[in-house]
């Protein structure tokens, strides 16, 4: 993607969503496809761009939402402080998974059942921990005051929500542009090529995952913030590990817009299937499991790469008629 | 005399019961072309693989520029100024053309814009001027070895590790090939080959090394190693030279 054009199009017209919906449910519903979409964005950071798949992203938003939680209920933090607290500790539990699992040499399905593991752990850990509450899970006091990042208006929340969402797309787009993000494309197309260009395949595959245990902490102090509530089954949740890996890689890996596109999808399918079928409980999987299998059947790339694709072919088949015209 | 640009002294590499290598030694002098022939799986692509980082040597050491460097990272190395191809090509399959030479661009220049002008500009160099854009997998293999070359040229190396590139290419292409390779080593280039294609490697090199089993058994001019007895046994089997000799008697 060439300019910040299109970034600065979609969040303005999202900015102005609240201006005109003031159904709590349709915001509500929106604030939570942004969140996901944002958890998502983290995700294809190392997955999407780095080719590493993480079944384990549950451990970056959980230890994000625990710390703005745990920060604030125990030990009086302030809410905002709490928030840049849980981003900063993500990256920091990123930067160990990560350290251990790429020294090692884990690639491929043993990095990714090794992620899971992490994730695992963490989620008994804090169900059993005090310090999470254990079983019973963490409440936020209400205390609906900016200062207490806690808004009286659904519509506050979203514009919150978005701008993050915002800052992510950026950072997508700057990676895009960068030199690390080449070196990052280039060890997953090809590690090994990469490392003889003098790429240093372990160094960039961890500042991918702290960058992405970032973005997906974000999501998950957020989380918190939002919903006031969590346990260790909501913030370690295989759920949250799924949603994050599901959305990039329906709306197109390696994208800036795949994980807000992926989110859209999955959740409106979400929603539309519940109208349908009640709210029958793993309903929502079985979508997912119907799109994904949709898409890796007939969009392996995505729907995003998928369309950048046929837009190459028909490009392509116009240039040669027009040679042809121009020879005929 | 200043000691050669690469110094490979008495390296050994073992694969389990497989002595891959076995004590080889050789050099490069700055500013040459050395080629490294033998027969297949003699060991030439695990050498370089060791000089190249890829693999740890078992024994024996290896100065580049007169400094120790055995056992260092590839990507050290490449910082270094080594540069390698590979043998069985690795492009960055779902890059463009330009894409992938921008990698080994980004080596020597942070700013995306510069280093996009210093990979295009090597591109152009390499003869793939008309294909930047194109997707790497839609190269054809002469397309992909000129790719491999463009990549490590890219990191602005001060020796080049060349794996087999002219393998595969029909004998125009190899006509178009060879003089871009002694362009590089006319710009200063050092150059380490490893080759197949004897009139390549007499054409394009003074000295070369062979190696057969992983030992270096002959080295020389290539006239004067291609009419070694060792050479020719290693090549055809034990008692050809004999036999040719007795053949010429004739
Ligand atoms: N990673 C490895 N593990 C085990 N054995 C290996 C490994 N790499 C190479 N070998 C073996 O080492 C020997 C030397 O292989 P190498 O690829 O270096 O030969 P080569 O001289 O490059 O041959 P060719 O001309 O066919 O490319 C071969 O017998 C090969 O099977
Ligand atoms: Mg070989």
């Amino acid at each position: 993607m060439k300019s910040v054009l299109p970034i600065v199009s979609v969040i303005a017209a999202l900015a102005v969503v609240p201006l005109f919906v003031q159904s709590n449910v349709t915001l509500n519903f929106l604030v939570v496809t942004l969140l996901i979409a944002l958890a998502g964005q983290g995700w294809n950071i190392l997955g999407g761009y780095g080719g590493q798949y993480s079944f384990g992203h549950a451990a970056y938003f959980g230890t994000g939402a625990y710390v703005t939680a745990i920060l604030q209920v125990r030990y009086g933090v302030n809410a905002w402080i709490g928030f840049a607290a849980g981003i900063a500790v993500g990256a920091a539990v990123g930067a160990i998974i990560g350290g251990l699992t790429f020294r090692s040499g884990l690639r491929g399905s043993y990095f990714a059942l090794v992620t899971l593991a992490f994730a695992e752990v963490l989620r008994i850990v804090a169900s059993v921990a005090p310090i999470t509450g254990a079983g019973v899970g963490t409440l936020i006091k209400l205390d609906l005051r900016a200062q207490a990042l806690q808004f009286q208006s659904r519509a506050a929340f979203y514009w919150l929500i978005l701008a993050l969402v915002a800052l992510s797309l950026l950072i997508a787009w700057l990676l895009e542009r960068s030199r690390f993000g080449a070196w990052l494309i280039a060890v997953r197309e090809n590690e090994d090529a990469a490392m003889a260009l003098g790429v240093d395949a372990t160094v960039v595959k961890l500042g991918a995952m702290v960058l992405s245990a970032a973005i997906t902490a974000a999501a998950g102090c957020f989380y918190a913030q939002y919903f006031l509530f969590i346990d260790a089954g909501i913030a370690y949740g295989t759920w949250i590990s799924i949603e994050a890996l599901l959305t990039p890689i329906i709306g197109g890996v390696g994208t800036v817009f795949g994980p807000l596109l992926g989110a859209l999808v999955v959740k409106s399918l979400g929603e539309g299937a519940k109208l349908v079928a009640g709210d029958a409980p793993g309903l929502d999987l079985v979508v997912y499991g119907i799109v994904l299998v949709l898409v890796i059947w007939f969009a392996p790339r995505g729907l995003i790469g998928t369309v950048a694709d046929a837009r190459k072919w028909v490009l392509h088949r116009s240039s040669r008629s027009v040679r042809e015209a121009g020879h005929g | 005399m200043a000691e050669p640009l690469l110094v490979v002294d008495r390296v050994s590499q073992r694969f389990g019961g497989l002595l891959a290598v076995d004590a080889a030694s050789l050099s490069a002098p700055a500013g040459r072309i050395t080629a490294l022939i033998g027969p297949n799986g003699a060991g030439k692509t695990t050498l370089f693989a060791i000089i190249s980082g890829f693999l740890k040597p078992s024994a024996g050491s290896i100065r580049f520029n007169g400094e120790e460097i055995t056992g260092e990272p590839p990507h050290r190395l490449a910082r270094r100024g080594i540069a390698r191809t590979f043998q069985i090509v690795q492009p960055f399959a779902g890059l463009s053309v330009l894409e992938n030479i921008l990698v080994g661009a980004h080596l020597r220049h942070r700013a995306r814009t510069v280093a996009l002008a210093a990979a295009e500009q090597v591109g152009r160099e390499i003869g793939l001027g008309d294909m930047l854009g194109r997707s790497a997998d839609t190269l054809t293999v002469a397309g992909r070895k000129r790719l491999e070359l463009a990549r490590a040229l890219a990191t602005d190396p001060k020796l080049l590790l060349l794996d087999e590139v002219l393998a595969g290419l029909n004998p125009s292409e190899i006509r178009d090939f060879v003089p871009v390779i002694r362009g590089l080593c006319a710009r200063g280039i050092t150059i380490l080959m490893i080759e197949h294609v004897m009139q390549a490697v007499m054409s394009l090199s003074e000295h070369v090394f062979v190696l057969a089993e992983g030992r270096i058994i002959a080295e020389g001019s290539p006239a004067m190693v291609a009419a070694d007895a060792a050479v020719v046994e290693a090549y055809l089997g034990h008692g050809a030279a004999a036999k040719l000799g007795a053949s010429h008697g004739l």
